[in-house]
């Protein structure tokens, strides 16, 4: 199992460095000037100067490389120092510099501070409603699965369809306007601004993270719990299942203990995959509810020509895709003993 | 005796079986029996003929802002009522059906051929496999939104440019989701051809001398039809979503082009005096993906002989 890992990991590694040079190209071949949106009284000597400054000029593969440098050694290093407070880089000394970091064109400012800063909303409303969906999709795959075709089954299903076949933004806009603006029972958008420091803000933030949290949570739901009950249906009618009934357990023990454990099997590795979409998920449902998170950050960076910050989000992403591929698989190979990697 | 000829042979089959029928035959008649894809076949119908025969008969333009008529009800003359500069919702939800369902259409093909394509020369040759495969799996790592998302913004203006405001966008959003969505095609008719293959009947074709490529064309790819056709209506599903959340984002076609999600991008803003603004679009948006999923369920159910007859 090791060893899987560890090759999974070393045959990431080429994969990884393919999509940012696609992410990279993509980007840097794009026709669009940084200096663009400059008022035209800006003179053209300085407007060089500053793509000078920008970095603009120098030839492609060199901006790669360092990129790659600032992205996978630069920054790692500063968020180290961040996080323990130990000083890598001897800040006093004139002749050796500390290494610059991957700067926002938008702010000036580097780009992993912000998104380190933007992080903790899209993971609380992300988090939230992956938990909320998979609590309510897991239990209804099994009850319909064990009801095929009953009422709880058709209601679950209708509810599933309703769930990917209406689009999170036309749902999110659907429960503003019915929990906010005619029931007026929830904010209209989030206050990134809100602390919690007592009950009755804890109760405020409650009230505005819910309707962007049921919204993800409801698609999320209506995906995993078909699974679970396609997952489920496919175990119920197995030998073994007979075989547990037959030796007289009861009807709670063969669902619950027999069958679910088994059927959990495929609908856990869905759920590691789901992971990385969450965050793309967060990128419509952020603009909807007006969140401060990661997913905004991309789009005004996206907007505004920002070029190393939306490479670096974009990145970030794709290694999330990665990373959860390979969980997903070490899950799979972990839960089923039929499955053996070595 | 008589001498046998294909057409005494054909009497003679169906005295003996009964009628003959074809696989799609079989098909079409198993894909009747579910309810839920019939319903989905007749709500795309309907939406395809609202969008497509609807302007001969609801003769407004939807681009004509009627500065009289600003932000209007409903009523006899405009029948979903008007915008904030006057256009008629009615004309628009039709130019934006005609704009959705092709853009749905037309990314869907493009995947698909792609992904057919790709699926069937990896499966056949293995020499292709590994490589092939390869690309896949790093086109399934890719973000495809925030890199569609990206794409649009960054060649918008080169393309615009390049073939007209309208050409341009369209070719460039299709050709990107489409060129970014192949991949699970690809590996389920890759899976299949690798099944196919090993049949009995393409050794017979081989054995007579068949050349590959007729071999490719007229006996691996008719068997891996089916699955293409259900990733083909998963496609256009996926298409539909994702341009509309472009357009809802801001960042899909320009604002002369009402597509379904560019009205509720533009509609949000007055979501709280107007509602049905809003509603109307993501009710075409969710009826076409509903129909659409269904349509794909039951093409599943009806191409698997297992579910045939029950």
């Amino acid at each position: 199992m090791v060893r899987f890992i560890i090759r999974r990991l070393l045959v990431a590694v080429p994969t990884l460095v393919a999509i940012s040079l696609v992410i990279f190209l993509v980007l840097d071949l794009a026709p669009g000037d940084p200096t663009g949106n400059l008022p035209l009284t800006v003179p053209p000597e300085v407007r060089e100067a500053m793509r000078e400054a920008m970095g603009v000029n120098e030839p492609t593969w060199r901006k790669y490389i360092l990129w790659l440098n600032q992205f996978f050694i630069v920054e790692p290093r500063f968020i180290f120092e961040d996080f323990t407070g130990v000083e890598i880089f001897d800040y006093d000394d004139p002749d050796n510099p500390p290494p610059v970091r991957i700067l926002s064109w938008q702010s000036r400012g580097p780009v992993f501070d912000t998104i380190l800063e933007r992080l903790p909303q899209t993971l609380w409303v992300m988090g939230l409603s992956y938990v909320f969906g998979a609590l309510i999709a897991i239990p209804l795959g099994i009850v319909t699965a064990y009801r095929q075709y009953s009422w709880v089954d058709n209601v679950g299903t209708f509810f599933a369809l309703i769930g990917y076949s209406v689009p999170t933004f036309v749902l999110g806009l659907l429960f503003i306007y019915v929990f906010s603006v005619w029931l007026g029972w929830f904010p209209t958008f989030y206050d990134p601004s809100l602390e919690v420091t007592n009950w009755a803000t804890f109760v405020e933030q409650v009230k505005q993270i819910i309707m962007p949290v049921t919204v993800l949570a409801f698609f999320n739901a209506a995906i995993t719990s078909r699974f679970m009950r396609s997952s489920m249906l496919d175990n119920l009618n197995l030998d073994y299942v007979r075989t547990a009934r037959s030796k007289g357990l009861t009807e709670w023990i063969v669902v619950m203990i027999h069958v679910v454990r088994n059927s959990l099997i495929p609908v856990v590795t869905l759920l590691a995959l789901q992971i990385p979409g969450i965050f793309s998920g967060a990128i419509i449902t952020e603009q909807i509810f007006k969140i401060n998170g990661i997913g905004q950050l991309l789009i005004v960076a996206i907007q505004n020509g920002d070029i190393p910050a939306v490479q670096t989000i974009t990145f970030i992403f794709a290694i999330l895709i990665v990373l959860f591929n390979i969980v997903a698989d070490v899950l799979y190979g972990i839960l089923d003993p039929r499955i053996r990697y070595d | 005796m008589a001498a046998i000829t294909p057409a005494s042979l054909d009497t003679q089959v169906e005295e003996e079986l009964g009628e003959v029928r074809t696989l799609w035959q079989d098909v079409w008649i198993q894909f009747r029996k579910h309810r839920g894809a019939m319903f989905g076949l007749g709500v795309l119908v309907f939406l395809i003929l609202f969008s497509v025969v609807g302007p001969i008969i609801y003769r407004i333009d939807p681009q004509f802002s009627d500065l009289t008529v600003l932000n209007q009800g409903p009523s006899t003359s405009h029948w979903f009522g008007t915008d904030a500069i006057g256009r008629d919702m009615f004309a628009m939800m039709m130019a934006g059906g005609r704009i959705s369902l092709m853009v749905g259409i037309t990314a869907m093909l493009i995947s698909v051929v792609f992904g057919t394509t790709i699926g069937i020369l990896a499966g056949y040759f293995p020499m292709l496999d590994g490589p092939l495969m390869r690309v896949t799996d790093l086109f399934f790592a890719l973000p495809i939104l925030p890199l569609l998302l990206v794409v649009t913004l960054l060649f918008r203006d080169t393309l615009r440019t390049l073939m007209g405001p309208e050409l341009g966008i369209f070719v460039m959003i299709v050709t990107v989701m489409g060129l970014l969505s192949w991949m699970s095609t690809a590996r389920v008719v890759r899976g299949e051809v690798l099944s196919v293959k090993q049949a009995e009947f393409v050794t017979a074709a081989k054995s007579i001398g068949t050349r590959r490529r007729q071999i490719l064309l007229r006996h691996i790819f008719p068997n891996v039809l089916g699955p293409v056709m259900v990733a083909s209506a998963v496609g256009i599903a996926n298409a539909i979503i994702t341009e509309s959340a472009l357009s809802f984002l801001g960042l899909g076609f320009p604002s002369d082009f009402p597509t379904w999600g560019r009205l509720i991008f533009e509609a949000r803003d007055y979501m709280r005096l107007y509602p049905l603004r809003i509603f109307w679009p993501g009710l075409a948006i969710s009826l076409t993906v509903l129909s659409v999923n269904f349509i794909g369920d039951g093409l599943r159910d009806a191409l698997d002989p297992r579910m045939r007859g029950k």
